[in-house]
């Protein structure tokens, strides 16, 4: 097969390219949509409000996930806030200066004309959050008020408290349920996606298990939009739900749908450490704290001091120290491993030594303790409550985390994956993002992809494919649910010893210890190799207890861990072929005399693209260069 | 972590296969309980010690484990989410308790939320008062300029704090009668209090109300045993909040009944 990696860029000036193209793009006649059904899988912001919008616009929507209700898609998980170019509080924002910023966050393996339609629609969703009666954090006069978030110079994050993500999810949600109640969106909850069915070529349709009753159903469709969220949870311990996987995505791509960048993961650098083997998910303390703490390690190994015994002159602020400009905001890819590099220099703190200090005793000083409530109480609440410790009074310890798939599903302008009709939306597709995403970008790349750019981009797809009738009794539809069958019996039947966590946990070790913050060619060979004989044992040895028509939780899991095993496999790959070091992907073999990522523009600055050849065969590595016409590439510092 | 303060716990664990069988409590016993774990994370090594004994593990909801979704849901030792301020039930974490404590854990139980197996239960009616009116009816691509109403921030405040309701559906089952009044009142609430939210509210209530009424929840009658258990700590005063604007739409919201055909 081969496939076509043409990202479909229209013509033009940067800055009217989305203008045009929303132009010359085909319409669909109000009387007309309502002949169209798509399927929308995730409920998150990506999902939601794409799902919300295309039915207020006529479609016939069928919305899946795997919830019991949509409102708790991992969206809601989100803190800190969501950027856009508003530039109310006069500092010197813009759209050409968020857009900037993106792609110099990136390190510059982004597509300049997303990343630019993505910073111009940012406006138009805090508008329609605010219509929706997202309360966003207001100034005394009644305006909205902004924060700054890492990696920019300006303040153009705006927040609901902590709690960010859940606000804005619940905006769309509600849009969501406002349809739902019309009889334009069907809202299948509890239901898991097991495989995508193409029909001449066409994404026209999906697998679901009803996973309560264990039952598999068909569903068919023009189109189908896949929101399923990043894959963090490849990792066993991530700070995302524990139900985030990477499943829809990976059936689609042995479906067809190429998988661009896997190894661009984002590791957070201010998470609550590690505390036990039991350990089930890793919690994320928001990155607004960075705006106020003061990130620092003892210049002393072992020192085993309180740390408000360590004397100012006896502590490292190595953040401020080593990029004055940007201070405890730099990026989170470069905070995070200069966090490493402290730990493995031995000047760790906290009982493991894997965790450096966050510290709010200057902010407290300067602002008072109330201020400092206000703005961040709610996140010193959820530390205590955690860790047992109060920040008011001693630190807080923080660890890097995984966090973010900047990787995922190919797609072209359109949001189309190289399966014609499969859109991608979120987290999900490759994104915006390149080989790094700065804070408070993903709520806002969700949300611009589901509600002002698929509404046109899809409706230019269907007014313009011969989109044949299909209907669940096909053979493809038949034959992509006895696949799903086969699977189940396989898992539930090996009856071994050791359970679905034990080898997610194992993989997880693999996959930190190689593919994590830092990466080199041996430790990688190792983790191919060691993926390898992990997913051999796992269909030999795991013990899925129960049956399928039931409400079988550890065959969810299952089904989930299988496809870990498999990409994670691909993202070693995809880590040992990109020899530099760019964003989140850190190749030790690749770094300046300061420790910093050494890029290769001149063999690298592209996205790797890889097509799955099936079971026993090697995945194709494919590239689409990227072209840069308005930025210059240029050695990112925050120094 | 030594050995030295670990926990031994009894446990009585409510199982039930399916909505058509009965359910009983059974007894457990989880050894080695690191006070640093979460509870979900010791019903976690409950279960793998399950499956290595070839038996079904126990259902429970749950997915951010950090107090945001409103996925977890048990009823433990009789108290929603075990009863402490403001912890949902995956940030309960077993320095709570001490060595050799019996900890009940059920679901929970309300007339509007059927048991589905074990601790987990049926909240899909929570999403249907939300369709009857929990929305502004704002289409994308309507929306006039962030600043272009202003909202004084004690108001923004006030409606962010009723905005906090993760519907986890505490309230309900920690209710005498299975009221789901604090979680409607809360979106009420919030809508009420925004300026955007006010050209819909009467017919909002209305609406909400009486679907609320006819999906098997109770009345309120000033319990307020829903505010105690709310793990983010929602105020009943939104559902003072939510009767005003209720008796406020009686007298004053009628829809005329007409054709909306245009000439
Ligand atoms: C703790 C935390 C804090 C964050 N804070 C911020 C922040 O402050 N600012 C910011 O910009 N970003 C933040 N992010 C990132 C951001 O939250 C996510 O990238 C974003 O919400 C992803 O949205 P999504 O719609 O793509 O997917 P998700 O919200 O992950 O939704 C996925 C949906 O897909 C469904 N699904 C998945 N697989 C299947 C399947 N097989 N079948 C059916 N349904 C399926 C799920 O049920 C769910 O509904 C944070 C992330 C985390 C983990
Ligand atoms: S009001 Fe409180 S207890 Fe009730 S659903 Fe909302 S968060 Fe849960
Ligand atoms: S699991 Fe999300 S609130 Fe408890």
């Amino acid at each position: 097969m081969t496939i076509n990696l043409d990202p479909k860029i229209p013509a033009g000036d940067l800055s009217y390219k989305w203008d045009k193209h929303k132009f010359d793009s085909k319409l669909i006649n109000p009387a007309n949509k309502r002949k169209f059904t798509v399927i929308v899988v995730g409920t998150g912001l990506a999902g939601g409000s794409a799902a919300a919008t295309l039915a207020e616009l006529g479609y016939n929507v069928l919305s899946f996930c795997i919830q019991d209700s949509p409102r708790r898609a991992h969206s809601i998980a989100a803190q800190g806030g969501i950027n856009a170019a508003k530039n109310y509080p006069n500092d010197g924002d813009s759209v050409k200066r968020l857009f900037y910023d993106t792609i110099k966050g990136g390190d510059y393996r982004a597509r300049e004309a997303n990343v630019y339609r993505l910073a111009q629609v940012s406006n138009n969703i805090i508008d329609q959050m605010v219509s929706q009666g997202v309360p966003f954090a207001r100034e005394y006069g009644g305006y909205l008020d902004n924060r700054s978030f890492g990696g920019s110079q300006v303040s153009r994050t705006f927040y609901a408290r902590g709690q960010t993500g859940q606000q804005l999810l619940l905006g769309a949600y509600s849009g969501m349920m406002k349809m739902v109640a019309k009889g334009k969106i069907k809202m299948f909850n509890r239901r898991e996606m097991m495989d995508l069915v193409t029909v001449n070529g066409k994404a026209r349709g999906i697998i679901v298990r009803n996973l309560i009753t264990g039952e598999l159903e068909r569903y068919a469709a023009d189109a189908v939009l896949l929101c399923t969220g990043g894959y963090g949870n490849v990792f066993y311990l991530s700070t995302n739900a524990k139900a985030s996987n990477a499943s829809a995505a990976w059936r689609c791509y042995k479906k067809g749908a190429a998988f661009a960048n896997p190894c661009f993961t984002q590791i957070h650098p201010t998470c609550i450490p590690v505390h036990g083997d039991y350990q089930s998910k890793l919690t994320l303390m928001s990155e607004s704290l960075r705006n106020d703490g003061r990130v620092w390690v003892p210049k002393k190994k072992d020192d085993n001091r309180k740390p408000a015994e360590i004397p100012d002159e006896e502590r490292d602020y190595y953040l401020e120290r080593i990029y004055p400009s940007f201070g405890n905001l730099a990026p989170r890819d470069v905070s995070s491993r200069q966090a490493k590099f402290r730990c493995d220099d031995g000047v760790g703190v906290g009982p493991t030594k894997q965790a450096v200090y966050l510290d709010f005793r200057d902010a407290i000083k300067r602002d008072g303790k109330d201020t400092v409530a206000g703005k961040y109480g709610n996140l010193f609440e959820m530390y205590e409550r955690i860790t047992g410790d109060d920040p008011y009074k001693t630190p807080m310890m923080i660890y890097p985390a995984v966090h973010y798939t900047m990787g995922g599903l190919w797609v072209d302008y359109n949001l189309m994956s190289t399966v014609p009709g499969l859109h991608v939306l979120g987290e999900a597709n490759f994104s915006d993002h390149g080989a790094n995403r700065l804070g408070a970008s993903a709520l806002m790349q969700g949300l611009a992809d589901g509600y002002f750019v698929i509404p046109y981009t899809l409706g230019h797809y269907l007014a313009s494919t011969p989109l044949e009738k299909v209907t669940i009794e096909d053979n493809a539809f038949k034959d992509a649910e006895q696949a799903v069958k086969l699977q189940t019996s396989k898992l539930l039947g090996i009856k071994g010893k050791r359970t679905v966590d034990q080898f997610h946990k194992a993989l997880g070790h693999y996959m930190w210890d190689y593919v994590g913050m830092s990466r080199n060619e041996t430790g990688l060979k190792k983790a191919i190799n060691g993926i390898r004989k992990l997913r051999e044992e796992f269909w030999q040895d795991v013990n899925v207890p129960g049956e399928t028509g039931d409400f079988n939780l550890e065959l969810h899991k299952a089904t989930r861990v299988a496809d870990f095993l498999e990409l994670g496999e691909l993202m070693a790959l995809d880590a040992l072929e990109r020899k530099e070091s760019c964003g989140g992907h850190f190749r030790e073999e690749y770094q300046t005399e300061d420790n910093e990522a050494k890029r290769d523009d001149e063999n690298f600055a592209h996205a790797a693209v890889w097509e799955f050849t099936g079971q026993n065969s090697s995945p194709i590595r494919h590239k689409e260069e990227l072209i840069f016409e308005n930025l210059k590439l240029a050695t990112r510092s925050y120094k | 972590m030594s050995a030295a303060n670990t926990m031994t716990l009894n446990l009585k664990i409510w199982r039930q296969k399916n909505p058509q069988t009965e359910g009983k409590l059974v007894d457990y016993r989880v050894e080695n309980v690191s006070p640093d774990m979460s509870f979900l994370e010791m019903i976690d090594v409950l279960n793998e010690q399950l499956i290595h004994k070839g038996e079904d593990v126990i259902a429970f909801d749950h997915d951010c484990r950090e107090g945001i979704c409103g996925m977890c849901s048990m009823m433990i030792d009789g108290k929603a989410h075990g009863g402490f301020k403001n912890t949902t039930t995956c940030q309960v974490h077993m320095r709570m308790y001490k060595n050799g404590d019996t900890i009940v854990v059920e679901p929970f139980r309300a007339n509007a939320f059927p048991i589905i197996k074990d601790l987990t239960v049926d909240r899909s009616a929570f999403d249907k008062i939300i369709m009857a009116g929990g929305y502004i009816t704002a289409n994308t691509g309507n929306a006039q300029d962030g600043n272009a109403v202003l909202i004084p921030k004690p108001i923004a405040d006030e409606a962010m704090d009723a905005a906090a309701c993760i519907g986890c559906g505490a309230c309900v089952a920690s209710c005498p009668n299975g009221s789901a009044m604090l979680f409607m009142g809360a979106k009420i609430s919030q809508l009420a209090l925004l300026p955007q939210g006010t050209p819909e509210s009467a017919k909002r209530t209305l609406n909400m109300v009486h679907t609320h009424d006819t999906l098997g929840f109770g009345n309120c009658t000033t319990h307020a045993e829903c505010e105690a258990t709310c793990p983010k700590g929602i105020s009943i005063e939104h559902i003072a909040r939510m009767n005003r604007e209720y008796t406020k739409a009686t007298f004053t919201y009628y829809e005329k009944n007409r054709s909306e055909g245009g000439a």
